[in-house]
This record gives structure tokens, sequence and C-alpha cells, in this order.
């Protein structure tokens, strides 16, 4: 049991702040860098954007002291700093071609920063207690399914490079399957605390697993149908694991029983099985995948191949942020961003990078162990994992360990609707730690972890 | 639920972990791999991006690196064209092809140790780093009177300074054009590159010092005269058989001269005339009695079977290991085996007309860095000593003799003494045969010595007819151009 006086002093914002101002420090040197390595000065929107990036950053930090004064301290350090290095790599892919911050990408990505901050500081404001979004079970059900089929509407959706997987709404084009990720977290938070019971308790052993009764094999048979639906009508895999993966690792959570993982992953590798049989666009993947510079899968991408010999050409240490060639490779700033980091910042920078996720993943799974509430819990842990799995996804198809997909890195890569999403996960994830790290409110409350192992930085 | 939460964290660090193992796989273990695919843009655009240096012939620039627009930055231009592609070799996607540009690549990019130096100086200064230049020996006028001369026909022709061993004209025919394979558009190039590679009468090959290799025909038997002379069982007025056909032990073919004529009255001949009239029959007779070793011995001295680079490398000549009696008067007279370059054969003519001392061919004559100023001067060198200075003026004789007299006097200067040597190689019974010039000029002061082949030019019955019709105008013109008036 914890006393309320040795938690005061314990909040993290001091350490935020000054994890913040770390990070900040180390965006605006990157920019810099960039700027003097590609035009041999310091950048002249660097007050602009630097300061644009500070103002976002201090709103959201003074919210926190405000609305989340017991939020884990590391989360919004390593967000903003994922950011503004996706930011800066953006940029520098704008200068190589050519463009100015005006009329390139990075001006706009700085615009969805803010805008996803900015929802991300209202939900912390308006949200004060994530166990709220229990009531919404439902809802985010349908709102989620609905956005994983909206690219499937016609006239809305949107094929692009052999993925369905946008709408187009007028002028923006928009990645539903972002925002799904984080609400169908929350639906399958809600729907599993409601019935754990009944799937973790009931079922025969055999082999040494419980298999659940034939009944509660519902929810996994529809979540497994709608992922393989999005693999084969959306053609994409990416997303496909990452719901299917998400839906899963929670059900695990939930009900600790081993038999549901591997039942997933049965279920998942006959999905893929048979859409590798019929489908041409999963075997072109597949190609790509194991034969990546076979003069066959050359003639139909050499994107993955350019991205690995960028990868390459960057070796251990990079070429130096502004001095490599990543723009050589389609998409270098968003769904290959990372060979792009790969080759400016070497593999030594890569494994910053990924160790900064590894950070995230932890403290979201932190929070879970925190959190009081069983929805909380489920939620906190989905949300972290979808991260862990996203970021496997993303690096795993530029570097060959699973086929390519089209999904986004978390806050580096370019696009409004990937930072949306990311940014709410975010707040999401602050509320839970805020709630989970706040002095016991209710005495009669049991509090499963003593919230001050969480902290990482003392300050006195 | 906080032990399967754990347990996830355990899966999150499998799944991170193997992240780390796959990009230390592409950055750290496969990373030199990558980079040396021929495919991969990053590497060419590094190579691309540094000015490569010049290839001088005199003060003209047959290859230079001019600023393109492009992100390429450099665009490698040959103002030579055709005319020098295979002395320049080409500078394309592929990477630095044949030629100077892949032998020298080096010293032009500016990676060569040679620069190491200048390459840290220039870090220390701020100066771009730009590759050397190179100066060839190439005498314009003689590389494009040979040209000229050659009118287009498939064959090569070679000059060579006796006394330097400087090579003043290297033609090979059919040529191309080096830009069509040095430009930016991948596309084009890779197209240009299929279709000169595709080509039957192989125009990418240096005929002049590689590719297939000729047989020389009766040019080789100025070894054949160099090794009996040396042997000093033989002076030029020693007498010879010289039937119509020679009887060849162990066989029942005979060693026919051409036309079928015999030598002289009575079958008999002297080797001063022999040489004249390129009498096959009297030379088989002198390898046989030199044997296979002496013959061997003769041709190793004047180079061949020597690997040299000039710097482009050339592929030695040969005259076969093993030989029997009639293999041996087949070769005496440069057929059986027996293969050769154009450069050899001028090597041949250059040790004679240098007093029997050969002299190590090269292309380059200084190197430059791109402030104009001698990174590294060639120095003649002596390769080796084919024959004495006595040998060496009796062969003199006998090959004006054959421009005076003999088969070679399509090669005749007014007012210059001209020394050289006609072939005729039978390459199978239904082509053509080879039509072969060699010789020197002046003959009393030797400056310039040359060799001459022209694919399937000559006529098999006349050896006048042939190498000398054929061949001696082209090796007339070259000398004539390299002569200093």
């Amino acid at each position: 049991m914890t006393t309320i006086s040795s938690l005061a002093s314990r909040k993290g914002r001091n350490v935020e702040l000054a994890l913040l101002v770390f990070a900040v420090g180390i965006v605006v040197l990157a920019y810099i860098n960039v700027g003097i390595a590609v035009e041999g000065a310091i950048p002249p929107s660097l007050v602009a954007v630097g300061s644009g990036f500070l103002v976002i950053t201090a709103v959201f930090h003074l919210v926190m002291r405000w609305r989340a004064p017991y939020a884990d301290p590391l989360i919004l350090p390593i967000a903003t700093l994922l950011n503004g290095l996706g930011l800066v790599m953006i940029n520098r892919l704008d200068l190589a071609r050519g463009d100015d911050l005006a009329e390139g990408m990075a001006l706009r990505q700085l615009m969805w920063s803010a805008l996803a901050a900015g929802l991300a500081i209202a939900a912390l404001i308006i949200l004060r207690d994530h166990r709220i979004l229990r009531r919404y079970t439902y809802l985010a059900g349908a709102l989620g399914f609905g956005l994983l089929v909206l690219p499937l509407v016609p006239g809305l959706g949107l094929e692009n490079y052999g993925s369905r997987i946008w709408i187009k709404l007028g002028p923006f084009s928009f990645q539903p399957g972002e925002i799904a990720k984080v609400v169908l977290a929350i639906f399958f938070a809600g729907y599993l605390v409601q019935t754990r019971d009944a799937l973790s308790v009931a079922g025969r052993r055999i082999l040494g697993l419980t298999l659940p009764r034939a009944r509660d094999l519902g929810p996994i048979l529809v979540a497994w149908m709608l992922s393989v639906g999005v693999l084969v009508l959306e053609k994409d895999l990416g997303s496909s694991l990452l719901f299917f993966g998400l839906f899963v690792a929670m059900l695990y959570v939930a009900t600790e029983r081993t038999s549901w993982v591997a039942l997933g992953l049965m279920l998942f590798g006959v999905g893929c099985w048979v859409a590798n049989m019929l489908f041409s666009h999963v075997q072109q993947r597949v190609l790509l995948w194991l034969d990546t510079f076979s003069r066959e899968a050359l003639d139909t991408s050499d994107q993955l191949a350019k991205g690995i010999m960028g990868m390459g050409s960057g070796g251990m240490f990079g070429t130096g942020l502004g001095r490599g060639r990543p723009d050589l490779t389609y998409f270098a700033e968003s769904d290959f961003i990372i060979p792009s980091f790969g080759e400016e910042i070497g593999l030594v920078g890569l494994f910053a990078l990924l160790l900064l996720y590894v950070l995230l993943v932890e403290r979201g799974l932190r929070t879970a162990i925190g959190a009081r509430d069983g929805f909380g819990k489920l939620l906190a842990s989905g949300l972290a994992f979808s991260v862990a799995l996203q970021c496997f996804v993303v690096v795993g198809g530029v570097t060959r360990v699973i086929p390519l997909t089209g999904l986004t890195m978390p806050f580096l890569s370019q696009g409004g609707s990937s930072l949306l999403a990311n940014w709410t996960l975010v707040a999401l994830l602050l509320r839970i730690s805020d709630h989970a790290r706040r002095p016991v409110p209710d005495p009669e409350a049991p509090s499963p972890v003593a919230s001050d192992q969480t902290q990482v930085v003392k300050v006195r | 639920m906080n032990s399967p939460i754990r347990r996830l964290s355990f899966v999150v660090a499998f799944l991170f972990a193997t992240l780390l193992v796959s990009t230390t796989m592409i950055q750290f273990v496969y990373a030199k791999d990558l980079n040396a695919r021929p495919d991969n843009r990053r590497t060419l655009l590094s190579s691309y991006a540094r000015e490569r240096g010049q290839i001088l012939v005199g003060d003209t620039a047959i290859a230079k690196s001019v600023p393109a627009s492009n992100e390429f930055k450099w665009l490698r231009t040959y103002p030579g064209g055709a005319a020098y592609a295979h002395i320049t070799g080409y500078y394309s996607f592929y990477g630095a092809g044949s030629g100077l540009e892949q032998a020298e690549n080096g010293l032009l990019s500016g990676s060569s140790d040679k620069l190491a130096f200048r390459r840290v100086s220039d870090f220390f200064t701020g100066r771009k780093t730009s590759g050397a230049s190179l100066e060839l020996t190439i005498d314009p006028k003689v590389q494009e009177a040979a040209i000229k001369a050659l009118d287009g026909r498939k064959g090569s022709a070679v000059a060579v300074n006796p006394s330097t061993g400087e090579i003043l004209a290297m033609v090979s025919n059919p040529g191309f054009n080096p830009a069509t394979l040095s430009g930016h558009d991948l596309t084009k190039v890779e197209k240009a590159y299929n279709g000169l590679n595709a080509d039957p009468n192989k125009p990418l090959v240096n005929r002049a010092i590689g590719g297939d290799l000729y047989p020389p025909g009766s040019v080789f038997k100025i070894v054949t005269a160099a090794a009996a002379l040396s042997s000093g069982k033989f002076q030029p007025d020693s007498e010879l058989p010289g039937p119509a056909e020679l009887d060849l032990p162990q066989t029942t073919v005979g060693l026919p001269n051409i036309g079928n004529r015999s030598c002289g009255d009575n079958d008999k001949t002297t080797l001063l005339n022999a040489m004249e009239i390129s009498c096959n029959s009297a030379f088989g007779f002198l390898g046989m009695e030199l044997g296979a070793d002496a013959l061997r011995d003769q041709a190793a001295k004047f180079g061949v079977g020597d690997q040299l680079s000039i710097p482009m490398r050339v592929t030695p000549s040969s005259v076969p290991a093993e030989l029997n009696q009639p293999q041996l008067a087949q070769s005496a007279v440069g057929q059986y085996d027996v293969r050769v370059t154009p450069l050899q054969v001028a090597m041949f003519s250059a040790g004679v007309a240098n007093a029997g001392v050969v002299m190590r061919p090269h292309l380059v004559k200084s190197v430059l860095s791109s402030d104009l100023s001698v990174i590294e001067r060639a120095e003649p060198e002596q390769l080796s000593e084919a024959t004495t200075p006595e040998v060496a003026a009796q062969l003199t004789e006998m090959m004006e003799a054959v421009v005076e007299n003999g088969s070679g006097k399509p090669a005749q200067i007014d007012g210059v003494r001209v020394a050289g040597k006609t072939g005729t190689a039978e390459t199978d019974r239904v082509a053509r045969a080879h039509a072969w010039f060699t010789g020197f000029a002046p003959a009393n002061d030797p400056q310039i010595a040359v060799a001459v082949v022209v694919e399937n030019g000559g006529d098999p019955d006349s050896e006048a007819r042939g190498g000398g019709a054929v061949g001696g105008p082209i090796a007339k013109a070259m000398l004539e151009a390299g002569l200093k008036k």
C-alpha cells in the first residue's frame, strides 16, 4: 500500500518537461543539420517550424500538468521526438525534390501534427476517466468495423498502388484503417471485459490446451473473417495482420488462455495460405518478399530492392542526415521512411529509433499492469501492442521479415490519418496511466502495483 | 490479467529483436554486397558525382566530363568519338567499361591510391576532389591516317614508336560511339549496349590487343628469320630449298607456296629472296631445321606470351607448346596454331627497327592532376632484347628488300626507305585470308613501326595481291603520317 504523501512529489511532470526539452532540442538540431547538409545554410524556415513545434509541445505539457498530472512521463516525450524526427525526414525529402517548406509535405505534416496533438489535448480535457469509454463498447464496435470496410464502398474507396485502404472525401484522402485501430481496441476491451469469464473458464482440455466451446468461438471467427476480408478485398495484408493480431493478443490478455493464441495463429495461417493460393496480388507480394532481387520481382516492383539498397548504403553509421539519397525510393516519406532513416542515420540510428518504440510500448504495457480496472488494462495493453505490431509489420516489411504492406510507421510516416490515430492512442494511454498512477482515490480499491515502481527518473 | 500482459511483453521483445536482426543483416552483414550490385543507383550516383579526369591526345580531350543539369551532376562525353572508342572505352551505368576508362578507372575517378596524398590535401584546402587526367602517346595524325586508310574495313591498325614503345595509333574496326553508352538514359544505354554486344561483328572488341587473336601468316617469318640468323647457321645469302610444295614428314600433305610456284631456279632460293617473295617452303624448311625451342624462344624474345598491360590488358600472343615436325613447318610460316595480336606484330617490326631491343608498349604518356600538373610521367622501358644489333640490321635489310623488290611494293614511299613484311593468313578453306602488313620507316632511322590486318581482305593466291596490295597502302599512309618532316 502506498501513501499519498510519498506520491505527491512523484507525478513525473518535471521529468517529462526535461525530456520534452531534450526531444525538441534533438529535433531542432536535426532540422538544422538537414538544412546545412542539403542547402549549405541554416534553413530560414527554422524559426517558423521550430516555434510551431515548440508551441504545440508546450501547450500539451501544460495541459498534462492540468488534466493528467500523474500520467507516465515518458510517453509524451517519445511521441514528440518521433513526430519531430518524422517531420525532419519529410522536410529533408522535400528539399531533395526541390520543394521548399510552403510547397512541400513537411508543412502539411506540421499542420496535421498540430491538429492531431490538438485532438489528443482535447481528449485529455474532455475525457476525465477512460472508463467512460466502456459505455460506448458496441458503438465503437460498429464504428470500427464501419471504418474498416469504408474503402470498399464504391465511389468513396480509392485503390492506390494495389491496396484499397483509402477513402476520398473531396480533396482529402484518408486511411480509415488507422482510426479503426484505436476504435476497435476500445471495442475489444469493452467486449472482452464482459465476456472474459465465459471465454476463459469453459472448455475441454485436449492435448494440454483447454479448447473453447464451439459457441464461444464466434467472436474469434468473426474477427478472422473480417481480417481475411480485409486481406482479400482491400488487398492489405498489413491491416489484416494488425487487426487480427490485436484481437488475439487482447483475447489472450483477457482470458489468459494459450489455446486462443494457438487457434488464432492457426486460423491466420490458414487464411494467408488460402489467399496465397487464390489471389495473384498476394502471390506477387510473396514473390517480392522471398525473391526481391530476382529479375521477375524487379520487373514487378523495385521499390523494396531500392529501399534495401538505400539501407545498405547507410551501413553502420549512415550517410548523415541530408547526405544520402533516400529520395530514390518511392514513398520514402511514408511507407519507406524507415529505410530513409536507415540510410541517413545508419544502423546505430535505426536501433535508437526502434528502442524508442520499444520504450513507448513498454510504458504502455506498464500502464496496463498498473491500471486498476480490467477495461483499462485491456485497452492499454491492446493499444501498446498495436504499436508494437504495427512497427513489426512496417519495419519487417521493408527488411524482408514479412511481405511488404502499406502500413505507416507510427508518428514518423507522412500522413494525417496516421498522426490523428496515433496521437489519440497516446492520449488514451496517458489518460489510463494517469489513472493508474494516481494515488488511490478509494481506500477500498486494491492497488495491484505500487505506482512509484513505474518511475524511471527520480526527481526530488 | 497481469501475467499475460507480462508474457505479451516477451512477444513484443521478440518482435523487436527480429527487427534488430533484420536491419543488422541489411545494414551490416549484406551492406557490402548490396553496394556492389550493378543496379544500385546510389553507388552509381556517388561515382557520377565526382568530376572524372580527361583523356587527352595532345591538347585535345577525347574523353571528358561536362557538368550535367540533372541529378548525375556530370556527363561523360567523347569528343574523339568512334575514332578513339577502343582507346577511351566508355563510362556508363554499368561502370567503367573497357579501354582506359576501365584500365585507369582508379586514376580517372580519383580513387587510386596514387592520388591519396592529393585527396588529403583537397580535404584540407576544401578543393573539390576530381580525377586525374591522362595524356596519351597517340599521334592524332597517325590515328586518323589509319582510320582513313582502313576505310571501314574490318580489322586493326597499330603504330608504335620503336625507340620508346609509345603507341602512336591503335585502331579497331568496326568501332562504336562511346557516347551512346555513357548517356544518362538507362533504357537507351541498355539498348545500345545490348545491340553492340549482340552484333556478330563484335564492335566492342579491341582487335588490336584482344578478342579472338589472328593467325599471323607470313609476317611471322620475321621471327623465323630472326631465329635463323641468330642461330649463326644461316646468313641472308644462305641457300635454302624452295620447292613449290615442301614435303612434310609424317603426313601426306605438303606445305605449298602461295600460287604453288617454285621460289627459284632448281627449287633453290636464298634466305633474302625467300623473305622478299615470302616463300613458304623455304621458311617451313627453316622451321624444321631450327626446331621448336629455337622458334618459340625467338618469339618469346619479341614479347609473344608476355602478359602486357598498356594499361589495358593485352591478350598474350602464343606459339603452341608442343610442335611436331610438320606443325613446326606450318608454325614457321605463321600458320597452324600460332596466334598474335596486331600490337604484337607491330612489336616484331619495332624490335627489328630498334636494333633488336623491344620496348614496352604503353599508351599513357603522363598522368595530370586537375590543375594539369604532372603526377606521373611514363619512362621508356626495355621489354626484352629480341636479337643482336647485327641480326636486326640483317633483318632490316631483308625487310627493305621486301618493300623495294618483293611483295611489299605498295608500301613504298618516295624518298624514304621503308622496311616491311606482308602476310596472308589463311583462316579456313572457305573464308578469304587475312591480309597483313607490318613494317617501319625510315629504315635507316626508324621513327615509326606499324602493323595492319584486314580481316578476310587478302587474296590467298598471291601475297602481293593479299597482304601487299591490301595492307601495304594502309601501312604506307600511317608511316607517312608518322614521319617527322
